[in-house]
């Protein structure tokens, strides 16, 4: 249930903090959304949406950084070997 | 889609399951608490990518596994009324109370709806003055800021025709919970990236410290998962228990700040039961004194009913992690998608349902 979807906004509506709406597109889907929650989201920002509310923004440079620390972890291992044939797994036994 | 695809990528998986390997010397029981997480993790098989003895047990964290009975029969009481439109995420439409579910209601002619937010709910109170509409608010804390504004946004437009049934349960009181049980074996957390980007990280690490247990902020993605189990195993393995941040794209240390503001002006620090488990102190939220009229259970006087858990589902030790689905004997058996005993068999989130649906071809027969 807390499924949570990026999307990019389009628009922002009202000046209103409490009362303030995007129109947010989920890859091309555009959603009517409240930006109560991100008093500062403005237009081309990313954010992150649950059950019609913006529940916080995505950092882009947090988002390149994950990703580059995951390069570098996977750049520490070893060269890889090809994968060895996993060993037969016995059968399991049925169960009655 | 952006922020989504390149964390699925199978080939940085694959190598990123290597790099756990490489750096796993011991058995280590995880626990990943959010019900989303485990979905992703039996969908996507991460658990078989894992080395064996690095165990993935599936937490609390499915807020329809864990509603208690004695809410769903209030919450079918109150949609039986014929004055009241009866809104819902969908996946509580099918949880069994103790007498069938919010299905039945409506097939007898009740106005059960489903909805996407609470604020569509709360535009249904605006077209319809002379109905009582009545929101079913059940989440964990990434759906609190939303219940708390349509709490708040009701209030201030005066709509007298609506109210909330308010299921809000907590994170940090159930890990609590896991970690003082005697039956514990989790020794590392995933905590959920969801209820972290509102809520920050912050009360996560008296937990950490009190109970020596590495706890890792993680995501929902196939990479986001791996990358938390790695950073998990990586403590455990260095004998480190520290609050570790690995969905810094959405998660910052104090969450979302207005959305903790919104949770705190319409909500209170309550004790909440959670099926299977009990009650668990402080653990959850009811509306404020000053709301208490957009409370359902009091405008509907349902408030006083008492009800018993059924014995026969295990679905509180599986929430707990003390077992496995296929351990139930009744699994796939008397207990499935469309005869569910309990929950966690009912929601898409909930761990019986996910093996359900994805394990069970390919392990029939294997306990």
């Amino acid at each position: 249930m807390c499924l949570a979807v990026p999307g990019k906004i389009l628009e922002v509506t009202g000046d209103d903090p409490m009362l303030r709406m995007a129109r947010v597109s989920f890859s091309g889907v555009v959603r009517q959304v409240s930006l109560a929650c991100l008093p500062e989201a403005k237009l081309g920002d990313w954010v992150l949406v649950h059950a019609g509310l913006a529940i916080a923004a995505l950092d882009e440079a947090e988002a390149e950084q994950q990703l580059a620390d995951l390069r570098r972890i996977l750049e520490l291992a070893p060269e890889l070997e090809p994968e060895p044939e996993p060993e037969p797994e016995p059968e399991p036994e049925p169960t009655p | 889609m952006k922020f989504v695809d390149e964390y699925r990528d199978p080939e940085a998986a694959r190598r990123t399951a290597e790099a756990i390997r490489r750096d796993t010397t011991r058995a280590w029981t995880l626990m990943e608490v959010c019900g989303g997480q485990t979905h992703a993790i039996v969908r996507f098989g991460i658990d078989e990518l894992l080395p064996p003895g690095l165990e993935l047990v599936h937490g609390p964290g499915c807020p329809v596994c864990v509603t208690p009975v004695e809410l769903l029969d209030k919450a079918q009481l109150i949609a039986a009324r014929p004055e009241v439109i009866f809104c819902s995420f969908g996946d509580m439409l099918r949880v069994p109370g103790s007498h069938g579910d919010l299905f039945a209601v409506r097939a007898r002619g009740g106005d059960v709806r489903v909805v996407y937010s609470p604020l569509d709910a709360l535009e249904l109170a605006r077209q319809h003055p002379d109905r009582q509409i009545v929101f079913f608010a059940v989440g964990f804390e990434t759906t609190a800021p939303a219940n708390a504004l349509a709490a708040l946004t009701a209030r201030r437009r005066g709509l007298g025709n609506f109210s909330l049934l308010v299921s809000q349960v907590c994170v940090p009181p159930a890990i609590e919970a896991v970690l003082s049980s005697p039956a514990n074996r989790v020794q590392g957390f995933l905590a959920a990236g969801h209820v972290c980007a509102v809520m920050g990280y912050e009360e996560y690490l008296p937990l950490a410290e009190r109970f020596r247990v590495p706890i890792v902020v993680t995501g929902f993605e196939p990479l986001d998962i791996l990358q938390g189990i790695h950073a998990t195993v990586r403590q455990l393995e260095a004998g480190r228990h520290e609050v570790d941040n690995a969905y810094g794209r959405a998660v910052r240390r104090e969450g979302t700040p207005a959305a903790r503001a919104l949770i705190a002006e319409a909500f209170v620090v309550s004790d909440r039961a959670w099926r299977g488990i009990g009650v668990i102190p402080r653990s959850g939220y009811r509306l404020r004194p000053e709301l208490a009229d957009l409370d359902a259970e009091l405008r509907f006087d349902v408030g006083a009913l008492v009800v018993a858990e059924p014995a026969e589902c295990l679905s509180g030790l599986v929430l707990q992690g003390v077992k496995k689905p296929r351990e139930c004997p009744a699994f796939g058996t008397r207990c499935t998608p469309d005869t569910p005993l309990g929950a966690t068999m009912v929601s898409a989130e909930g761990a019986c349902a996910a093996y359900y649906r994805y394990r069970r071809r390919t392990s029939e027969g294997a306990a």
